[in-house]
């Protein structure tokens, strides 16, 4: 069973409290600007493969915040490697989730090699992530959702997520303008 | 305590007065006395990389989190990070780095020199302001205008740690 994306990424910030997000280049912006706007979602427009290590950063600048990294495989899988970096950093206020549909959605539905079959839950363990997670239902989005507000250990999910192609929802694209408010939200020196 | 060993104390010392609270690096030996410095010190969070490009994302989440970073690489590490750095040119990430060379005065490994010969234009295409330092006295200043220009302006700055400061890599025992 595969879950709806727009509807996984609304339940998993519906009552996000404090959580900072981070989602990749692609399809989970757009989720998360459908899901509504806040300061605190760092939109990438670019940066494939970065979307992780962006959150790695965050992470280790805000240690009392939670921050959600949600990207999808095609980006996780250009930026593999960062999950060996965070396995060994073990920041313990980042959760890295992965929507998973085994296509490259924004260049016409190309496999990815998760379809191939690569495990990107198998690669997070190996990395050192102990609390991973495999989301396929609505019971699984909520337990993970719930989660996002509690974990202590790096945590990593992949949500199984339908291969459709919904209309696009464009978040606000000038980076200065998304990384001053983000910082303003945060409160932090200009 | 002899020149050769004193300039990653210098740089130590620069990173620490600008307050940088995160420092990223693939392992390198130019930059292994500072990469230990930075290691020993409860008041920065080292993160080793598989590859440099993930320390440009690393920077720049950083910064959205109120951090000052800084990126230790060789040369060759620059060419990883090319597109990464569209993230720092479109977003004004300050981007800090300290880039060993390689390839450049008496390199005995001749596949060192194809990346360490480009470093500098690559870095000024990528709107990056590049500082040199080819001596132990030149290291401090380079590094405290690279910081300025880097948080102050929000921009990329780059000080090449030249191969005749770091030494001759020994090929031979």
């Amino acid at each position: 069973m595969s879950l709806e994306r727009r509807a996984a990424m609304a339940a998993l910030v519906a009552n996000r409290g404090d959580l900072l997000v981070v989602p990749g280049l692609g399809s989970t912006t757009w989720d998360l600007a459908a899901a509504g706007d806040d300061p605190r979602n760092f939109y990438l427009w670019g940066a494939m493969g970065g979307a992780a290590m962006i959150g790695l950063g965050l992470a280790l600048a805000q240690p009392d915040k939670r921050v959600a990294v949600v990207t999808g495989d095609g980006e996780m899988l250009m930026g593999l490697g960062s999950l060996a970096t965070i396995g060994v950093k073990r920041p313990g206020n980042l959760a890295v989730i992965v929507f998973d549909n085994g296509v490259y959605g924004e260049t016409g539905m190309q496999p990815s090699h998760t379809q191939g079959g690569v495990d990107l839950m198998a690669v997070a363990s190996a990395c050192g992530f102990v609390d991973a997670c495999d989301v396929r239902d609505d019971v699984g989005l909520e337990d993970l959702a719930g989660r996002l507000k509690t974990f202590t250990e790096p945590l990593f999910a992949r949500v199984r997520i339908v291969a459709d192609d919904p209309p696009r929802v464009l978040p606000l694209r000038d980076g200065v303008e998304l990384k001053n408010r983000f910082r303003a939200a945060l409160g932090v020196e200009a | 305590m002899s020149a050769s060993v004193e300039w990653p104390d210098r740089l130590y010392a620069t990173l620490k007065r600008a307050g940088v609270r995160q420092v990223a690096y693939v392992p390198d030996a130019g930059h292994s006395r500072l990469i230990e410095r930075c290691r020993a010190d409860n008041d920065i969070h080292d993160v080793a990389l598989t590859t440099e490009e993930e320390g440009v994302a690393l920077a720049a989440g950083a910064w959205l989190g109120g951090d000052r970073a800084a990126l230790l690489m060789q040369s060759s590490g620059l060419g990883n990070c090319i597109n990464m750095l569209s993230l720092a040119r479109t977003c004004r990430f300050p981007m800090l780095m300290f880039i060993t060379m390689r390839g450049e005065w008496e390199e005995f490994n001749p596949w060192q020199v194809p990346m360490g010969s480009i470093v500098d234009p690559v870095l000024k295409l990528c709107e990056a302001e590049v500082y040199r330092a080819s001596n132990t006295d030149e290291v401090e200043g380079a590094a405290e205008r690279a910081v300025q220009h880097a948080f102050g302006d929000e921009r990329i700055a780059a000080v090449l740690l030249s191969q005749q400061l770091i030494g001759k890599k020994v090929w031979t025992k």
